[in-house]
């Protein structure tokens, strides 16, 4: 506990509020994530935990309040410096959010191509993470032709292949099988011991338990209370 | 970089064929009128030169001038443009007149003398065939003291002159309509492109792409758009032109009608001209929807 508390704050937010119309989603929300910590977002459907994620990545801005990622303040940062803001997170979203276009491969090179690395490190890197999560033999394959864990798979492969400093990830092991969401998990807790901040929204209670961090518990908007819970060694118990 | 780019375009390509079709089936039209366009001035421009380096101006003597012929053609050769003078004898105009004529009898048998003047006939340097350059050693001609009148048929050359003109203005108002059109086709086409891809886009922007990165690609599907449509356009209108070529010199006119086709530079010219008018479709539609 005390070494997590030495650790510089990554995420910020202060007196956060986000409506949409005249709906409150988001109300006077004020917390820090710090540095390599691991924790989560739990709340009902509507709680506002999706919601939360779209403005820490900036594809939504809070109505009144301050988010600062990792020093910066969001609302300093130019349009033209949200790419690099995106660059620091992994984001594994709930409907994948994958092009149907391109190839599993290409689906996660694009990460690498963006923020410009050369050809043959994004070949080196992109096998490694597909290997990683098991999808290397589908390399070639378009997202329409895989199930559902398998394109979970994919976009967590996305989220972890550029190193970010913070991984976002939004109900990762919804509608998976159990041995699907036990890789999901696998792979998100690799991230996180390799140094990154992991922050996930998911309603999966034995999830975690399984992984063990702080929770953010969300309540129509508001936050209801912010917990540690341990982990659960016992995997087979829950 | 760019190469990832290129072939990103390449497949985008492909991948839209239909809607890419249509755009480089409409560039490849405007190409082929505007540079057929281009063709035939060219080649009017090529055939009114030889006809203006052809032209000669008749200088008409006073009555009383006859005595100074050799002084007076040495003023008419030292003026800026003229080739030679030669001087006709109002008794020899006369004899090639009659020679020229069809039917003589009736027109000259009662003439009690010769109506025609003294003459010069004066010969322009062949480089010297421009409208201006005629009509100013005509107007030189003309201040000469023992000259009474020139005739270079000025009506003629100013009727045609309107003529090209015209030409010239509505050639260059149906070309500015077309590259227009263009613009607005491929626009809209891109329009439907990047509408069809907007959730790649979207997901492209929040995996951290920039708006360069994501505008790439298209801009260089509407340069590629241009290049196929130029070659298409250029490649049809050769093939026009290669047939008409053939015609003519089966109906044995090919001493008479001299053609020929646009150069490598004024081919590349219009290429780039395509290419350029793709690249700006593309921009007009990604400045509207991705909000440059």
């Amino acid at each position: 506990m005390t070494d997590h508390e030495d650790r510089p704050p990554i995420i910020r937010l202060s007196h956060v509020h986000h409506a949409y119309g005249r709906y409150q989603a988001l109300i006077d929300l004020s917390f820090e994530i710090l540095k390599n910590e691991l924790a989560f977002i739990c709340g009902p459907s509507g709680a506002g935990k999706t919601t939360l994620l779209r403005l820490l990545y900036a594809e939504a801005h809070p109505s009144s309040g301050e988010i600062a990622i990792d020093g910066a303040r969001l609302d300093d940062i130019p349009r033209t410096g949200l790419p690099l803001l995106r660059r620091k997170f992994g984001v594994i979203f709930q409907d994948y959010k994958l092009i149907p276009g391109r190839s599993v491969f290409e689906n996660v090179a694009l990460v690498l191509e963006a923020a410009g690395h050369r050809r043959a490190l994004i070949s080196k890197r992109v096998l490694n993470v597909l290997r990683m999560v098991g999808m290397d033999q589908h390399a070639g394959t378009l997202p329409i032709r895989l199930s559902g864990g398998e394109q979970q798979r994919v976009a967590v492969a996305r989220a972890v292949v550029g190193d970010p400093k913070i991984i976002l990830a939004d109900e990762p092991t919804g509608n998976l099988d159990e041995a699907s969401a036990q890789a999901v998990m696998d792979l998100l807790q690799v991230a996180y011991i390799r140094g990154a901040t992991v922050l996930i929204a998911t309603h999966d209670k034995a999830f975690i338990h399984r992984l063990g961090g702080r929770i953010l518990h969300l309540k129509q908007g508001r936050l209801a209370a912010f917990e540690r819970v341990e982990k659960h060694h016992d995997r087979t118990a829950l | 970089m760019i190469a990832r780019h290129f072939k990103r375009a390449l497949e985008d390509t492909l991948a839209n064929r239909f809607v890419n079709a249509v755009t480089i089936m409409t560039i490849a039209l405007t190409v082929m009128i505007v540079s057929a366009a281009v063709l035939v001035f060219l080649n009017a421009s090529d055939w009114m030169s030889v006809w203006h380096q052809g032209t000669r101006i008749m200088a008409y003597l006073q009555p009383d001038a006859g005595g100074a012929t050799t002084a007076l053609q040495h003023s008419i050769e030292s003026i800026e443009g003229v080739q030679s003078a030669r001087f006709i004898p109002r008794d020899e105009g006369l004899r090639d007149l009659k020679a020229r004529m069809e039917h003589p009898a009736a027109l000259f048998e009662n003439l009690l003398e010769n109506p025609l003047p003294d003459a010069f006939e004066i010969q322009l340097k062949p480089s010297d065939g421009s409208w201006e350059q005629i009509e100013a050693v005509a107007d030189r001609v003309r201040s000469l003291a023992e000259v009474e009148d020139v005739e270079y048929g000025r009506q003629w050359m100013v009727a045609v002159r309107r003529i090209a003109h015209l030409f010239q203005t509505l050639g260059l108002a149906l070309m500015g309509l077309l590259l227009v059109a263009a613009i607005a086709i491929v626009a809209n086409t891109t329009r439907l492109v990047i509408y069809s891809r907007q959730e790649e886009v979207e997901i492209m922007r929040l995996v951290g792409a920039t708006e360069r990165f994501i505008q790439a690609p298209f801009l260089i599907e509407g340069l590629l758009q241009g290049l196929f449509g130029a070659v298409g356009g250029i490649g049809i209108l050769f093939a026009g032109f290669s047939a008409l070529a053939v015609r003519i010199e089966q109906n044995g006119l090919a001493g008479v009608v001299t053609l020929r086709f646009l150069s490598i530079e004024q081919m590349a010219l219009i290429t780039v001209a395509s290419m350029l008018v793709g690249w700006l479709g593309c921009y007009v539609a990604l400045k509207q929807f991705l909000k440059l």
